[in-house]
């Protein structure tokens, strides 16, 4: 795969109240913040994506505000999954191997408070059988916790959500060259992969998470060599579970950003996660870090993303030497 | 562009103002199996699954990917779900093809679907924002004004939308698949039916349709080896592009949006089209609203502007016109709004495969000539369109 870093990375100050700001007030800084610390013109992105969810302030369409913010004259390439940021940035990331485009710009925004989020989370489940008795996100976590305690684990079987939360991210993604002429020490992505299993839980053993498994092995996590990692965790028996799947030893610092517990602005959480791992390498405190998104009731839907001070080609060529 | 890619399998249910017979879940699947005998393949043999609907709230299910995971085959694999407004069909097929195209995988599933029956659309389209006043008008009355402009602008004569409506609906009696079938329709009955929202008049407008559609794309060597072994050949993706725009910008021609004009400057660059009146064989392109005719053969450089009326009132965009615009009967016919984008996308594929049975365009088969797909959506500032040929680019 073609050399692509996370060369910047912005997060707004996440707030427990709704502040009156709209989704676009939430996004417009931090793609101005991107492109003036990677001293980037906006003529220079070749490819814009985002993720958002309609339901949160429960309008259609608010992609379509949050563009209006970020410049898009002359028109722009641009695309928008109903999805977690982190998945934009691993569309995004997909575009950019094609080898025409060298940068892309991905963001994520969600208001959390304006909404009842155990309604909101119900109407993402079978709309036949479960949504209709709204069992919510945290009653789904309770399915979770319970079956790692009674498999032995020592997690609290009543778990409590993280405080819902406004807040966007965004991402600047380079390739080659150019990820080394605007960033100092590029946060190369040496492996990106997302899996999804079957939505019923009663189908599922939920004291495993065969998908991060499957996802982190494809993206070539590691053991042993993995300072940092920042996992999508919005309770906190799913750090035990998600540990144990990405194969992360007890040297790996997880969620030294506070994680999800501490700011959780839904759609924007995910790709906090590789915000954060980025920085780590940006800043020189790891030299590899993983970095975790997840979708869906009990952990359905998971994506891993390695991240690197080195390029996947200078390990190879580290690994002939 | 990247690697190549071709579509190899296209399913679609008949389209129907209500599927009651279906879940949303066995709606979507109806069409991912046809589009899978379509290429002599299973579930098992696709790589990854992206599926694409206009606004979550025409169901009332939120991000659908994760309960329609099971239904699709997508277990173990990785599930995109596009949201571009009513560009979002065409969207989705990009997205899938971009997978095709970096190299990722060798098969992908893309799947496009609205059940406009467990919903109304127009409501959801008009619900109150927190943070901004609601129009309440729906679609039809958020366009009519642009079609109001584009009429002064033109000098078009007043019957053209009406024209639209006939020769559509009249393609539609061809395509099993179609929902509206108006076997007598003719001008005086689109004229008699009520005015909906000014110049825009019932039969000029689309239906509300439940339905869905899906593609398998393939790489280069996946598509050979389907072709190979169904003897249906693959349509060859020749160009590709997505385009958006904001919807609120001083100056911005949303009659003859920029977007849409970069959009198709994209796709023929990389298809080397030059002539799209001489070089596309057919056109499926995403006309709601009658009227979308003549503005789009503009915008998508088929007429000079302010003069596409003209190639619909010669008859050039009817089915045994020079350049055969929406020979399945169009977006006019069937309705499924997330799906509408990838249906014009799956009948452009069919026209060069030669596998669009009785709405077939004897020139799109040789070879020479490709088909356009076009989507588009929100305040007609998202673009999605491709050009596909039989042969390879």
């Amino acid at each position: 795969m073609r050399d692509v870093a996370v060369v910047a990375f912005a997060q707004s100050e996440h707030s427990f109240s709704d502040l009156g700001w709209t989704e676009a007030d939430l996004v417009m800084p931090l793609v101005n913040e991107v492109l003036s610390v990677t001293g980037m013109d906006r003529s220079e992105i070749g490819f814009t994506c985002s993720g958002s969810n309609d339901y949160l302030v429960g309008t259609p369409f608010s992609f379509v505000a949050a563009l209006d913010t970020i410049g898009a004259w002359p028109p722009i390439a641009e695309s928008h999954v109903e999805q977690d940021g982190a998945w934009a940035l691993y569309e995004a990331w997909v575009r950019m191997q094609h080898g025409d485009i060298d940068a892309a710009l991905v963001y994520g925004f969600g208001k959390g408070t304006v909404g009842d989020q155990v309604g909101i989370s119900s109407l993402s489940y079978d709309p036949y059988y479960l949504a209709p008795l709204v069992p919510g996100h945290i009653a789904m976590a309770g399915l979770q916790a319970r079956a790692l305690k009674d498999a032995g684990f020592d997690v609290d079987p009543d778990p409590t959500p993280p405080p819902a939360t406004d807040g966007a991210a965004a991402v600047i993604l380079a390739a080659g060259d150019v990820a080394r002429r605007v960033c100092s020490r590029p946060a190369w992505i040496t492996g990106l992969d997302h899996r999804i299993e079957p939505h019923a839980v009663g189908s599922r053993d939920l004291t495993r998470s065969p998908s991060t498994r499957q996802a982190a092995a494809r993206a070539g996590v590691r053991p042993g060599v993995v300072d940092f990692a920042e996992l999508h965790t919005r309770f906190e028996h799913e750090e035990m579970l998600l540990r144990r799947e990405l194969g992360l030893d007890e040297k790996t610092v997880v969620n030294a950003s506070g994680g999800p517990r501490k700011a959780d602005p839904i759609m924007a959480t995910g790709l906090i996660r590789i915000g954060e791992a980025a920085a780590r390498i940006h800043d020189g405190s790891a030299q590899r870090a993983v970095a975790h998104a997840a979708s869906g009731p009990c952990l359905q839907h998971n994506l891993v993303c390695v991240l690197a001070a080195d390029t996947a080609s200078d390990l190879a060529s580290e690994g002939e030497r | 562009m990247g690697n190549r890619c071709a579509v190899i399998g296209v399913g679609q249910t008949k389209y129907r103002t209500k599927r009651a017979d279906v879940s949303l879940a066995g709606m979507v699947r109806e069409a991912a199996l046809e589009a899978l005998a379509d290429a002599g393949l299973t579930f098992a043999d696709i790589d990854s699954v992206v599926v694409g609907k206009a606004p979550d709230m025409f169901e009332g299910v939120a991000t659908p990917e994760l309960y329609l995971a099971d239904a699709l085959g997508a277990v173990g694999k990785p599930m995109m779900r596009v949201h571009t407004a009513g560009s979002v069909g065409g969207s989705t097929a990009l997205v899938g093809a971009s997978q095709v195209q970096a190299g990722l995988h060798e098969r992908v599933l893309v799947v496009a679907f609205e059940k406009q029956s467990e919903s109304n659309a127009t409501w959801a389209l008009s619900t109150h924002s927190p943070f901004s006043a609601s129009l309440v008008v729906g679609a039809g009355g958020y366009f009519a004004p642009y079609i109001r402009a584009y009429i002064r602008r033109s000098g078009a004569p007043a019957n053209i939308g009406m024209m639209v409506a006939v020769k559509d609906r009249i393609n539609a009696l061809r395509n099993p698949y179609a929902h509206l079938k108006i076997p007598n329709i003719d001008l005086a009955m689109v004229e008699e039916s009520m005015m909906l929202w000014d110049p825009i008049r019932y039969l000029e407008t689309c239906p509300s349709s439940d339905g869905a559609v899906a593609m398998v794309l393939a790489s280069e060597q996946a598509a050979e080896a389907a072709g190979a072994a169904t003897g249906r050949p693959p349509a060859w993706v020749h160009g590709a592009a997505m385009r958006s725009e904001p919807m609120g910008m001083a100056g911005r021609d949303s009659v003859d949006p920029r977007a849409g004009r970069d959009c198709a400057a994209d796709v023929y660059r990389q298809a080397g089209v030059t002539e799209p009146r001489r070089q596309f064989a057919a056109a499926e392109v995403y006309v709601p609203f009658s009227w979308y005719e003549p503005m789009w053969l503009e915008n998508l450089g088929f007429a000079e502007k302010g003069s596409g009326w003209k190639l619909t009132e010669a008859g050039a965009t009817a089915f045994d016109g020079d350049i055969p615009w929406n020979p399945s009967g169009g977006v006019l016919s069937s309705n499924p709004i997330g799906a509408s984008g990838m249906i014009r996308f799956a009948e452009a594929a069919q026209q060069v495969r030669g596998q669009a049975g009785e709405h077939q365009v004897a020139a799109a088969v040789d070879g020479s000539r490709l088909a356009l797909g076009h989507a588009y959506g929100g305040g007609s500032q998202f673009f999605a369109m491709w050009a596909v040929g039989a042969r390879k680019p």
